[in-house]
This record gives C-alpha cells, structure tokens and sequence, in this order.
C-alpha cells in the first residue's frame, strides 16, 4: 500500500506522486532516467545502485545540494532543482 | 519515527538491521542483554526484505517481537559515519539520525560493550562500454524500485550478469507488467551444472531454497522469458539513454567470442555481477579481512577484534538464509552466551551453500575483455580503462593508492565503491605480481560523504 497524493517542484514544474515514494522513484515513475549532468563530460546521469551507494543520483533538495534522489522520501511542497553537475 | 529509547545501557549494538541484524538483536535479546539496533534506511528489513513503506513487509515477525521489546531500541535513518577505535574494547560509533543526506541531524556517540556489524553487502557491476548510459541500473536499482516502490524501471528490459538474484528481479519486473527481453548468466552451463549438482544430498537441507529458484524458472518459461547461459552484455548503445544492447557469447573464463554478437533493443538493462560486503565500519575498527575481501570471523563470528562480531554478507556473500543463521550465532556470543547446536548446524548447512554459488557463478578474468580503452571505470570522476591502462604502463605501479592519487579513479563520491574492484582486477592483469596491497579501495576511515557543518561540533574521531 503506497500513501497519499503529494506534489513536489521538479525545476519549477509541479510533479506528482504518492507518500513513500522517493524523489528517484517519483521521477522513474514520470518516464525520467536522467536528471544530473557529470562534471567532467557533462553526461547524464540519473538512477543506477538504487541502494545509496554510487551517488549518480544526485539532486538539490529545498536548497540543500548533494541529496541521493534514491535514499530521500519525496515530501510534500519539496523543492527538487536538477540538472546540477557533480563537482 | 527515527528512533524510540528503551534500554539506558548499550550491552549489544548491532549495526545494520537485514536479516542478520535483526536476527543478532533478538538472538542477543533472548540472552539477556540490552540491545540497540541500527539502520541507515528509514524501515528494517535490509535490501533482502525492502516493501513500501506502510507495509508490513517480510520482516514482520522479527521486527514485531523487537519494536514491542523495552529492551531494544530500534534507531532508524541513522547513518554511521565513523568509528573510534578504543584499546581492547570495540570503537565509539558514530551516528547521524535524521532523513537521508540532510543538514540537521542528530549526532550520537555509542559505547557498547559488545557490537555486531551486519552492513550486508551492494551489487558488483563490472564496467562495459556505455555502462554509465541512464537506463543502465544495477539488478539491485530495479529490485529496490520494484518491491519498494512498485516502479519500474522500463518497458523493456533486459537483466543480465551472474547469479541467482538475476531470477528474483525479473520475477518482479515480470510482476510489474514489464517485458523482460531476456535474462543473460554469464556462467556457462557446464559450470552451471558442476556447482549446482555436486553433493546432491546437501540441497535437500536447502530445499525451501531449492524451490524458490525453481518457482522463478517456472515464471520464466511462463511468461517465455529466454534465460541464456555463458553470455553478456558486453555494450549499451544509444546516445542520452540506452536504447540496446550487445549480448555476446562467453567462453568459460568470460571472454567474450567474437562473431556471436546479437543486437536487442531495450529501454532499460539490469546489470549485476555479484556482490561486495560493506566492511569499511570493520577495516576502521581494525577488523581483518580475507583474501575475498569479507571480514575474517571465528566460530562464534568473532572478528579479530575484541568485542566486535560479525555477520551476514559483510563475512562472506552467502545469502539471506546463511544471514540470519549467522546473526543468531553473532547476536547470541556478543550477550555473552553460546551459540546452540541447531544454530551451528544450520549455519554449516547454509555455508555449504554458498560454496556453491561461488563455484557457479563466480566472476571470472576474462570479462576484461569486453572493456575498451573508451569505458567509463570509475563513474565519479569519469576515468576511463586507457587511462588507467596508460597509467599502468607509464609508471608500473603495483599501488592501488598511488593509482588512485595518479589516475584520480576511487576519489569521488562514492569512495570506490562502484570501481575499486574492477581497477584491482586491471591492475592485477596489467602489472606483474598485481597489487601490493590488495583491499586497499575498501578501505573508508570516513565510511560516508558527510556534512562539515555537522560534524564539526563534535569533530572527527
């Protein structure tokens, strides 16, 4: 059983999801896989251990840089900036 | 909620609460002492036993008999950061609770007398041109998303690498309504069936295991899931996200034949080649190791160091079964009692099993092959196989350490735990006599990326 209906702010746009689900998870369940880019080559990157370990997946929570998507619940009025490079 | 307070005094702590953990805190429980049981998730139950949060969860009964018990205290998002090593006695650990990667959490120092490290272990994937393409997940990220969430991470996907856990992820993709293209094991099949068949009788004493991979098989052919032995993926294509694969053809030592190449169009890929035990608290503590890397225990999963105990995959990649026999033993001898002969004898049953695994699924030398000089090693700071190549050539260093400060490969921030064992493996094949000091990138004084601003209050021990 997955929780309540909540609305976060993915790069201005409002995204919704559901209580429990992690930021990782409400953007794969939106079709997106990538949404860093690395700071050597610029690549994109976006989910890949799933478990908190490679730190590819990381975005800007309500300000605070550096958040693994994978590991942080996704909670309601969040504001999620992505697209930031890694170094 | 983070955390709930019950006993004043740490007899027993035990870090990690899969299903060693949580076995060690009961076992520990029912021997008398007081236990505090941590985990860096925000629910227990491990990776083994991820459910959505709301859930009960297969842990359910375990964790039950704990949470009603005043005398242990479950302490949930508490990430370790650090141990402090104490003479004769297990080190200070130290904890930050609060949600994932924030700024404000609360820091805590424990003391225990005794302490159980239960860390489990995380995937091994061996790098593969275009391996850091998005839609390329570890078997691990589509499992966790699956049972945890109920996403899924494609519409068509491909699961390829080594081992028994390729079965389970495609089970519950398949669960999801995904198209699974295909599971590809890279363990041949002549391989296959010497480490599954020998000994015939001990798979009787694992017959619930038995069953369980043979339930997987049967939702395979049902769904007419092709399950391809001996192959890889060797390549993912595609230009801002994998849009297919290579799948090629292996010979015993995993090198990959030329001219069997097959092309599959896929959204997404699962990849997983084994898996590492997260033993950086154990290194820091002064635990010792062995040759696999895993922590070096006694019959009473005593590690090398006095008071600190060990068990589950950060000893040895065994298994949720050999995990939980291992935490009752490891949770029963660090309350200061002795393990049961039933406990023993399941562990013995359990450990034979995994012996097994090794055998037939094992990664073998030859996948370095498949990894061209333009492969992303090291996803962090982005080096590539021909540097490290160069790199090796050019100075002939036989140090894992002066390779990282050379190449830059392990700085990053998952402190080498995605390359660490593929850049051991180059330099084992391209430098005489390999490393000199093998193990060195599991090696995390600082076991994970921190805040300066929380730790500074009470410094780094």
């Amino acid at each position: 059983m997955m929780g309540a209906p909540l609305t976060v702010t993915v790069d201005g746009e409002p995204v919704p999801g559901v209580a429990g689900q992690t930021i990782a998870g409400l953007l794969l369940a939106r079709g997106r896989l990538a949404w860093r880019e690395t700071g050597r080559t610029g690549r994109p990157r976006g989910l890949f251990c799933g478990i908190g370990v490679c730190f590819d997946c990381l975005v800007v929570v309500n300000g605070l840089r550096d958040v693994r998507a994978c590991q942080r619940r996704a909670v309601d009025g969040d504001v999620v900036e992505t697209g930031i490079s890694g170094d | 909620m983070w955390w709930r307070r019950g006993s004043a005094v740490t007899d027993v702590l035990v870090i990690g609460a899969g299903p060693a953990g949580l076995a060690a805190a009961l076992a520990a429980r029912q021997a008398g002492a007081g236990v505090v049981l941590l985990d860096a998730s925000d629910q227990t139950g491990g990776q083994y036993w991820r459910h959505p949060p709301g859930d009960p969860g297969a842990d359910e009964e375990l964790r039950g008999s704990l949470t009603a018990d005043p005398g242990c205290e479950i302490v949930t998002s508490a990430q370790v950061w650090a141990v402090g090593r104490r003479e004769g006695a297990p080190p200070s650990v130290h904890v930050l609770v609060g949600p994932a990667d924030g700024d404000g959490r609360s820091a805590r120092v424990l003391n225990p007398r005794a302490l159980v490290l239960a860390t489990g272990a995380h995937e091994r994937t061996l790098p593969f041109p275009g391996w850091d393409l998005p839609g390329v997940v570890t078997a691990g990220a589509a499992q966790a998303m699956a049972k945890g969430e109920r996403v899924a991470v494609g519409r068509r996907v491909l699961i390829a690498g080594a081992g028994p856990f390729l079965l389970p992820v495609a089970s519950s993709l398949l669960r999801l309504g995904v198209q699974v293209a295909g599971v590809v094991e890279a363990g041949g099949w002549a391989r296959l069936a010497r480490g599954w068949s020998q000994r015939p009788r001990e798979l009787l004493s694992v017959r619930g295991k038995a069953a369980e991979l043979a339930g997987y098989a049967w939702e395979l052919a049902r769904h007419s899931v092709p399950y391809r032995t001996g192959s890889a993926v060797v390549a993912a294509h595609g230009t801002d996200r994998v849009t297919a694969v290579t799948v090629a053809r292996l010979d015993q030592d995993w090198k990959p034949q030329p001219g069997t190449e097959r092309w599959v169009a896929v959204d997404a890929v699962c990849v997983s080649h084994g898996f590492v035990p997260r033993t950086e608290l154990g290194l820091a503590s002064g635990c010792a190791a062995g040759p696999d890397g895993a922590l070096v225990v006694d019959e009473a999963q005593r590690t090398t160091v006095p008071g600190v105990y060990a068990a589950g995959e950060v000893t040895g990649i065994g298994g949720a079964d050999l995990a939980l026999a291992e935490g009752a033993v490891a949770g029963r001898c660090a309350a200061g009692a002795a393990a049961t002969s039933a406990q023993l004898l399941q562990r013995a049953v359990h450990r034979r099993f995994a012996a097994r695994l090794e055998a037939a699924h094992g990664i073998r030398p030859g996948w370095t092959a498949w990894v061209t000089d333009d492969t992303t090693v090291c996803r962090c700071e982005e080096v590539t196989a021909g540097e490290l190549r160069g790199v090796l050539a050019d100075t002939g260093t036989r140090g894992l350490r002066s390779l990282k400060l050379t190449s830059r490969a392990g700085l990053g921030a998952c402190q080498g735990r995605m390359c660490g064992r593929s850049v051991e493996d180059l330099m084992r094949q391209a430098v005489p006599g390999g490393p000199l000091d093998p193990g060195r990138t599991e090696a995390r004084p600082i076991a994970v990326p921190v805040r300066l601003g929380e730790i500074s209050t009470e410094g780094i021990p």
